[in-house]
């Protein structure tokens, strides 16, 4: 969850050239002062919500969870309590990071606000279209890899969990017993993924576009691996155990999702494309553009 | 690729990827998945009963009309596209205004 050093916050001078424009432009003197406070606000941040974040992964631990690999929607009431109770346990440190990662963000520069409620309407537009597949039935997207590549992973966490209550209360869609385990598949480890994969694009020096269609295409995919390993935790066949029944959910679930992955990352790919036109100050803002004109 | 090609070729893939899949699999039903999941379930554990009822089937005593439900979520997609929209074209605006006050400035 805590970032590399190589991409500390305090490192790299986003924002900056914001301040400049938001005073005026012509007191280099103020400008720096004014980045200075803003840097040592955030290191008492920080350290208090360290600690939180350390006491929640604390509290998962007493749990004792240790479904070491990551964990779209699995159906009200059919995963047993025990299960119910242990992925949200292992959400939860998850969501507090991100409400932390939220707030920070929005501390620094309330401009990223517009965006959030950007990546958070996305996630509810894209995952409230079902498209049919060619395996024959429906299924549907889950519009989380723009915010983990805008956000970074444990802020869509926050944004996941608020659509999946509005299905589960609202829509009878996946549900509130699951919504531990549903938070893990469509709203952490997906974004996680996409999260490191856009990052290493980056690094590798890919083009942007065809990273950000890797990020969100991957991220979607993956999302329904971990769903399937879930319910075949929950549900290990008589002959083979868990890894003989996470294989055949697999099976139902990842020909109907491959091109609706792509979809995603087609779609993701236009609205990032927006984006970039119209809303350069605000993707700069959130260290998405980095050195870019 | 100008981007104007970009974007009208991503597009028509999008649009292709959503209408072969209804030329191809004719007849098919085109059931949720997550319907596929519980079929599954029943297949490994013959006879399973969910133990917990979405709450509002609990609280209307049945499923919701299908009708119904389609307008739920036409909400959730409205609201999203609804917010989408507003930003996107506040964002449009100001790039515009943005961009006349320089020219103004350049020809001052």
């Amino acid at each position: 969850m805590l970032r590399p050093k190589s991409e500390n916050p305090l490192l790299d001078k986003n924002g900056y050239g914001n301040i400049a424009k938001c005073s005026g432009g012509s007191f280099p003197a103020l400008r720096r002062l004014e980045y200075y406070k803003r840097l040592r606000r955030r290191e008492k941040m920080t350290k208090k919500q360290k600690n939180l974040v350390k006491a929640s992964i604390a509290f998962s631990l007493i749990f004792a969870v240790v479904p070491a690999a990551n964990a779209m929607h699995i159906m009200e009431g059919y995963l047993s309590i025990q299960f119910c109770i242990a992925w949200g346990v292992v959400s939860l440190p998850f969501l507090v990071a991100g409400i932390f990662s939220i707030q920070k963000r929005v501390k620094e520069n309330r401009k990223s606000l517009t965006l959030l409620a950007m990546a958070g309407a996305f996630i509810f537009v894209i995952s409230s279209l079902k498209i049919p597949s060619v395996t024959g039935s429906c299924s549907h997207m889950t519009g989380t890899g723009l915010g983990a590549i805008l956000f970074g992973p444990a802020a869509v966490s926050v944004l996941g969990i608020i659509v999946l209550l509005f299905q589960a209360i609202l829509l009878a869609h996946g549900g509130l017993t699951s919504l531990g385990a549903n938070t893990f598949s469509m709203a952490i480890a997906g974004p996680l993924l996409s999260y490191a994969i856009f990052k290493l694009c980056q690094k590798i020096k890919v083009d942007r576009k065809i990273s950000v269609f890797l990020a969100a295409a991957l991220g979607d995919i993956f999302t329904y691996c971990v769903t399937s390993i879930q319910l075949g935790l929950a549900y290990p066949a008589e002959s083979g155990g868990a890894l003989a029944s996470t294989a055949k959910f697999l099976g139902v679930f990842a020909p109907t999702q491959l091109p609706l992955a792509i979809l995603e990352g087609i779609v993701t790919v236009l609205i990032v494309m927006a984006l970039e036109s119209y809303a350069k100050p605000e993707l700069k803002s959130v260290g998405y553009l980095k050195g870019v004109n | 690729m100008s981007k104007k090609n970009t974007v009208i070729t991503l597009l028509i893939i999008a649009l292709l990827i959503i209408v072969v899949p209804l030329v191809l699999a004719r007849g098919a039903e085109f059931g949720g998945s997550d319907d596929a999941g519980s079929v599954m379930v029943e297949e490994l554990h013959e006879g399973y009963e969910p133990w917990f009822t979405p709450i509002l089937e609990t609280a209307l005593g049945g499923e919701l009309p299908g009708e119904l439900e389609s307008l739920l979520f036409c909400v959730q997609t409205g609201i999203g596209v609804g917010i989408i929209a507003f930003c996107m074209g506040r964002f449009v605006e100001r790039k515009k205004h943005t961009k006349s006050e320089e020219e103004q400035y350049a020809g001052n």
